[in-house]
Parts: structure tokens; C-alpha cells; sequence
């Protein structure tokens, strides 16, 4: 979706000729709302579930009184984003711990979402937090299915139940009673990937719920579901109850709207997503970081705890300090470039920024193997050209490009890259402290 | 069954749904604004998009003033030609040697598509060799040989890890001399916005072009037909890494519709070449625009 532009800023357009007013009339309403729905049916949200959802929002709209200091585009999206919030529910939902051991987590989806790799990802996730997970091979019917299950356990350092095809209840029964016995406190079923609509698959899982009852049914969906999201959840959960969500393949470029219309459809929480191929990729799932997401809006609180990760403390308020005072050296740089590299890439970043959406992250200037290349030349630079780039003539520039082993032009390059962010520094420092987009 | 009977019964669930609102649509007789809406909602909820919808439904209003039309059933047939237009492509005739490379992201479908691939080849009487090139995934080669047995052809794999790029030069050797006509590729599932990944596809897509030059190629995407709008982003980016020929859209025997394939037709030009509508190794067939779209929009 690299067209597709953040609501805000089509918002802002939408109100941009209007003069300060106390109240939006009733056309800026219908021309706000039909952005709206667009930037929601772009991201995938369901066609029902944006028809309600406009009908409320354009309700509130109508009634609120715009504060002053703010600009009508602002407060609608303001609306917008409070509803979203409120709708995809507004805290973190924990996965739920059986009174009795062992926990049963029983995982569902349609095929491909990526139940295998989150099955380890989550018996990682519950090793770390000192638990002693199982996971169990009860997908009897993908070619090589439980080989995947079985090195994906050896990733996560957990111990692999399988029984080859016999039947997935009889083992996912043996499962528990085997964990109970070697003292495991927690058992992860991995079933297979079936459509909701075949009725001799899902009898089976409702076969495996019953002998087990368990604490958590997971149901596993591609973050890049489109209108049918609504059919399968609702399908899995009319037959399985579920107790929750997972959402997958969240690192991709997908505003990912099926998980508002899944909560919307189903009320229940979505606890954890997938982020990217490592087993160490999962998260717990933020409903108001989402909203943002939905509407293209970015995700700073992601982004600032990422930062955090990436940077200790006290680098963190040097380099505060330097932005403050604008006085940024190639040294700050080097050490931008290893944050961001901890951060996860700055693909990642970007999709987090606000207003960035747009932009292809794909973008061959945020290329990876580019910023390699940046830091092998500022570390043949010396001490001096570092703090003062200035000095950096065409003598300069050839021993730093022969020494760094690239051309002249990346030099080049990187000094007007280190310019650029330079400059727009100082405009932060102007802004008081906000990003100029 | 043939194919377009079984795409339909594939379909029916969401068809009854659907083909019920049409019908009524249709039947009802009066052509207002709620008729239009009604439409539109059937097309958006076909995961069509907003923009091609709206392009879509211009194109019928048009088209509707332009011939004065009045009966909702003239506007069905004026609707099926508009989209049927859109997904209309003239494909090359294959030639051999051929090596097809399928890419796509994880999950959609892949490998499944390569044994159904594979096997429609065998059965044409061509010899087949099958590259197991997605050393990422676990046990993704191992997936790939119960293809290659379920479809009788030749597979070539390395262990697990190894470079993806070398297991499909080892295999463009052996090809060559051994004068397989159809070899065909199997990459590892990866997001398309992943730089680091698109470079590792790339380089498979020169290495081919350069050892085998005289060879026919073809690059396929496979796209999972439950995926909404950002199946836009994930062609346009593979067509951008490596020049996409085709779409194997898969899981159409879900209630999906897979209606984004319109919206790819007119914004990239790419093709759906094959659809994917069950389990079974028999279950891929040549795309059909008329039949595709009479099973979303109803043929009655």
C-alpha cells in the first residue's frame, strides 16, 4: 500500500480550506467520514464492520464542539482513533493460566497463517518467562508438517509430543497426560490448517476441545486477511468458542484491518502477533497501537520503546542533548546507525513514524547493505573529520573512500545524508522538539 | 467435475450469500442510488478495493447511460463484460526448455502450487524437475519431495541453510544436461518489504538468466485468495524485484473471493494465470475471466 497515504493527512486536506469555526457542517462531515471509510476499507477492514463503525463516528462528529487551539481535521481524527481504540479494546490481553497444570493452549487457523512458527514462537515466549511448555504434533495431514513442528521445537529449546497420523485426539490426549508426568506445566497443540467451511476438520477440533477443554483456543490469522477474515472468525468461533486472537505476519506492509473486524465480529481479544521469521518475534498485542496502524497514523510508542531497548540510558540522553543543541557529529551518526540497527532495521522504523506510511519502505535508499557501507566510511575518518565534517575536502574524501574500501560518491553521499539530518535537527530544535512532517 | 463446476461448487457457500443479495439486486427492477450502493458494498465485500470498486462502478453507470439501459439484467451482463475486460490477458505460448520460478510470501500456498504445477506438466508428457530452493523453512524441502513423489517428477535439493541461489545453479546444470524440459522453482516464503530477502530473489532470478539464457522463463506469484488489499503491495513489489508474468491464486475453495485480482489486473497488469481450488494434486487449473467472474457475480 505505498500510495496509500495516512488518514490524517487526507483529513487535513479535507479541512484545509476551512477558517477556524466552532462547528463542522454537515458536508465536511460526509466529505471526513468518506475518507474515512476509505482509509478503512484500504486497510482491509470489513465492509459491515466500516459501515457501523462511520455511523457512530459521524454521530460524535456532529455533536462535538472543536476545541480551539486545535484544527477540526485533528479532532475528528481524535474521534476516530478513541472509537477504533475503544472497539479493538483498550488494554493488552494476557494469555490465561489453567488453576490446575497443565495449561492446555490449543492452536486454529486456516492454512498458511502460520500456526507451526507461532507455536514455537509461544513455547519460546513461555520458556523465558520460566515455564516448561510441550508442544504437540497434531497436524496429521500437511506433507512434513510435524518435521516443521519438530525443528521449529528444537529452535525454541522445547521438547516435540508426536505420534505420527494417528488420530490428533487420541495424541493430544497422551500429550497432556505425558506433560503431567515429566512435571510440564504447560501443553501447546498444533493442529492443522483446515478452512472453516469443511465440516469433517472442524469436527475434529471440537473432538480435541472436548476431551480437553482447553484453557486457551487460540485462532491464528494472517494480518493480511482481507473481507473474509470476518466469515472464518466467526465460523471458528461460532464451532470453538475461542478466547482469542493471534495475528501474523504483522512485520509486512499491511495495515492489517483484520483484526478490528475480528474484534468487532467475534468480541474477543487479540493477545499476541507475530513480527517477523526469528522465534524471538512476538509480541504482545497493543489495541491502541493498532488503531494507529488501521488508519496509517504510525506507531510511536512502539517506536520509542524500541529506542529504549536499543539505547542505554546514558547514550540516550547524550544524544537527546545533541539534537537539542543541533550540534550532531558523524560520531552520533556511527551511533544512530547501531541503534537503528538494534531498533530492527529501518523499514521497520519507518512504518513506525507518523506521515511515513506513504512512503515505500522498500525504498533502495534505506537500503540496509547502504548504511554498512556509511559506517565502514565514517570509521575511516579521524577523529577530527568526525566532529568536524566541514574539513572534508576532495584529498580527504579519496583516502577516506580508498580506506573504507567504497567510491568517492558514497562519501559524497553519506556527507549530504549527514547534512540533511543535520538540518533537519535544527528544524526539531525550531519545532520544539516535534518532527516536521 | 470440470474445473469451472468446481470452482463454482468452491465457491458456493459465499456465491449463495452473495448470488441471493445479486439477485435480488438484479430482479428488483428499479435503478437508484440503493441499487448502486447495494453493488458497491458486493464488490467491496469481494475484497474488489475502494478504488477499483468506484472505477468499476463508473464504468457501469457510463456504460448503462451510453446504451440506455433499464433492466437490472442488462446491468448484470454489462457489469460481468466491464470485469471481464479488466482480467482479460493474452499469455505467451510456452516453449522449452522452461523454467518457472514461483515466489510469494509465507503461507500462501507455494509449494502445493509447484506439486499441482508439476504434475499438470508430467501429465502433458513433459519431463519435470522440481527445485526445493527455500532452504529457510523448516522442513520445506522435505515438504516439497511428497509433491515430487505424489507427482512422479525429479526433485533436486541441498540441506537445510544451504544458499538458496547455488541449489538452483546445481539444478540448471543438471537440467541442462539432462534436457528437462519444465523445471520449476520453489523459493522461500518471504514479506515483500524485506530488502534482504528481495536481494536473495534477485540473485536466483540472474543466476538463471544467466546459465540458462536459452531457456523460456516464467516468474509467478502465488497469492492466497483470502488476502485483501495488500495483495497490491506484495505484486507490486516482486514485480518490481524480479518482472512477475503471472498470479497462481490459491485457496479459492475457502469463502474467499479473491477479488483483489481485479484491482492487480488494472493497477500492475499482472495476469492470474492459475487458480488453486482445493487440496488434491488435481486441483490447479488454467484462470478463466468469464467464469472467475461469474462465480462472484452469479450467472443466472
Amino acid at each position: 500500500m505505498g500510495v496509500f497515504s495516512g488518514l490524517g493527512e487526507k483529513l487535513k486536506h479535507v479541512f484545509g480550506k476551512l477558517a477556524n469555526r466552532g462547528k463542522l457542517d454537515e458536508y465536511e462531515i460526509k466529505q471526513a467520514m468518506r475518507e474515512i471509510r476509505i482509509a478503512l476499507l484500504e486497510a482491509d477492514v470489513n465492509y459491515s464492520v466500516v459501515k457501523d463503525f462511520i455511523a457512530k463516528v459521524s454521530e460524535r462528529a456532529k455533536g462535538e464542539e472543536i476545541v480551539k487551539s486545535v484544527t477540526p481535521g485533528q479532532q475528528v481524527v481524535k474521534i476516530v482513533s478513541d472509537e477504533l481504540t475503544e472497539l479493538m479494546g483498550t488494554k493488552n490481553a494476557k494469555l490465561d493460566v489453567a488453576s490446575k497444570p497443565p495449561t492446555v493452549i490449543m492452536m486454529c487457523g486456516l492454512q498458511g497463517a502460520g500456526k507451526t512458527t507461532m507455536c514455537g514462537k509461544l513455547a519460546a515466549l513461555l520458556k523465558k518467562q520460566g515455564k516448561k511448555p510441550l508442544l504437540v504434533a497434531c497436524d496429521i495431514y500437511r506433507p512434513a508438517a510435524i518435521d516443521q513442528l519438530e525443528v521449529v521445537g528444537r529452535n525454541a529449546g522445547t521438547e516435540v509430543f508426536a505420534k505420527g497420523t494417528q488420530k490428533p485426539v487420541k495424541t493430544a490426549e497422551q500429550a497432556v497426560k505425558y506433560a503431567l508426568s515429566m512435571g510440564m506445566d504447560t501443553v501447546i497443540i498444533d493442529t492443522a490448517g483446515r478452512l472453516h467451511i469443511n465440516d469433517d476438520l472442524m469436527r475434529e477440533l471440537e473432538d480435541i476441545r472436548r476431551a480437553l477443554k482447553p484453557t486457551e483456543i487460540l485462532l491464528t490469522v494472517d494480518a493480511m486477511t482481507g473481507q473474509d477474515a470476518v466469515t472464518v472468525a466467526t465460523a471458528f468461533n461460532d464451532r470453538l468458542d475461542i478466547t482469542g486472537v493471534i495475528l501474523t505476519k504483522l512485520d509486512g506492509d499491511t495495515r492489517g484491518g483484520a483484526a478490528l473486524s475480528i474484534r468487532a465480529v467475534t468480541g474477543k481479544p487479540i493477545k499476541f502477533c507475530g513480527t517477523g521469521e526469528k522465534i524471538a518475534d512476538i509480541e504482545p498485542f497493543y489495541p491502541d497501537r493498532m488503531a494507529s496502524r488501521i488508519l496509517g497514523m504510525g506507531d510511536v510508542v512502539s517506536l520509542v520503546e524500541r529506542a529504549q531497548e536499543a539505547m542505554d540510558e546514558e547514550t540516550m540522553k547524550r544524544m537527546e542533548k545533541r539534537v537539542k543543541d543541533a550540534t550532531f557529529t558523524l560520531d552520533d551518526f556511527l551511533i544512530q546507525f547501531d541503534s537503528l540497527k538494534k531498533m530492527g532495521g529501518i523499514s521497520e522504523i519507518m512504518q513506525m513514524l507518523p506521515g511515513m506510511g506513504r512512503f515505500n519502505i522498500s525504498d533502495k535508499d534505506i537500503d540496509e547493505k547502504r548504511i554498512e557501507r556509511f559506517k565502514a566510511i565514517i570509521n575511516s575518518m579521524t577523529k577530527k573529520e568526525r566532529e568536524h565534517p566541514e574539513i572534508i575536502k576532495s584529498s580527504r574524501r579519496r583516502r577516506i573512500s580508498a580506506g573504507s574500501g567504497t567510491t568517492i560518491q558514497d562519501v559524497n553521499q553519506l556527507l549530504k545524508q549527514f547534512e540533511q539530518t543535520r538540518e533537519l535537527m535544527r528544524k526539531m530544535k525550531n519545532n520544539k522538539g516535534r518532527l516536521p512532517f | 467435475m470440470g474445473i469451472f463446476a468446481k470452482i463454482k461448487d468452491a465457491l458456493k457457500r459465499t456465491k449463495d450469500v452473495i448470488a441471493y443479495r445479486l439477485g435480488k439486486l438484479f430482479t428488483g427492477g428499479v435503478l437508484n442510488d440503493e441499487f448502486y450502493d447495494e453493488l458497491e458494498s458486493i464488490l467491496l465485500s469481494a475484497d474488489i478495493g475502494s478504488e477499483t470498486t468506484e472505477s468499476i462502478l463508473d464504468d457501469l453507470k457510463k456504460a448503462t447511460d451510453k446504451k440506455m439501459l433499464t433492466k437490472p439484467e442488462q446491468i448484470r451482463t454489462e457489469l460481468k463484460r466491464i470485469m471481464c475486460e479488466i482480467l482479460d490477458f493474452e499469455l505467451p505460448e510456452e516453449t522449452y526448455p522452461l523454467v518457472i520460478l514461483v515466489a510469494g510470501v509465507n503461507g500462501v500456498g507455494k509449494t502445493t502450487s509447484i506439486g499441482k504445477l508439476a504434475r499438470n506438466y508430467k501429465r502433458a508428457g513433459k519431463s519435470v524437475t522440481i527445485v526445493a530452493a527455500d532452504t529457510f523453512r523448516a522442513a520445506a524441502a522435505d515438504q516439497l519431495t511428497i509433491w515430487a513423489e505424489r507427482a512422479g517428477v525429479r526433485i533436486v535439493k541441498q540441506s537445510e541453510g544451504s544458499d538458496a541461489a547455488s541449489v538452483v545453479y546445481d539444478a540448471l546444470q543438471s537440467a541442462k544436461s539432462k534436457g528437462t524440459e519444465v523445471t520449476i522453482i520453489d523459493t522461500a516464503g518471504r514479506l515483500h518489504n524485506k530488502v534482504n530477502l528481495m536481494e536473495e530473489l534477485k540473485k536466483i532470478d540472474r543466476v538463471i538468466d544467466r546459465e540458462f539464457p536459452q531457456a523460456m522463463r516464467l516468474n509467478y506469484i502465488v497469492l492466497d485468495a483470502t488476502t485483501g488489499q495488500n495483495a497490491l503491495s506484495q505484486v507490486d513489489l516482486f514485480n518490481e524485484a524480479i518482472d512477475i508474468d503471472g498470479i497462481i491464486l490459491t485457496k479459492l475453495d475457502g469463502t474467499a473471493k479473491g477479488g483483489v485480482v481485479l484491482a492487480i489486473a488494472g493497477e500492475e497488469e499482472v495476469p492470474v494465470v492459475y487458480v488453486g481450488v482445493g487440496e488434491g494434486i488435481d486441483d490447479l487449473e488454467k484462470f478463466d475471466a468469464a467464469d472467475f467472474v461469474d462465480a462472484i457475480v452469479g450467472d443466472r
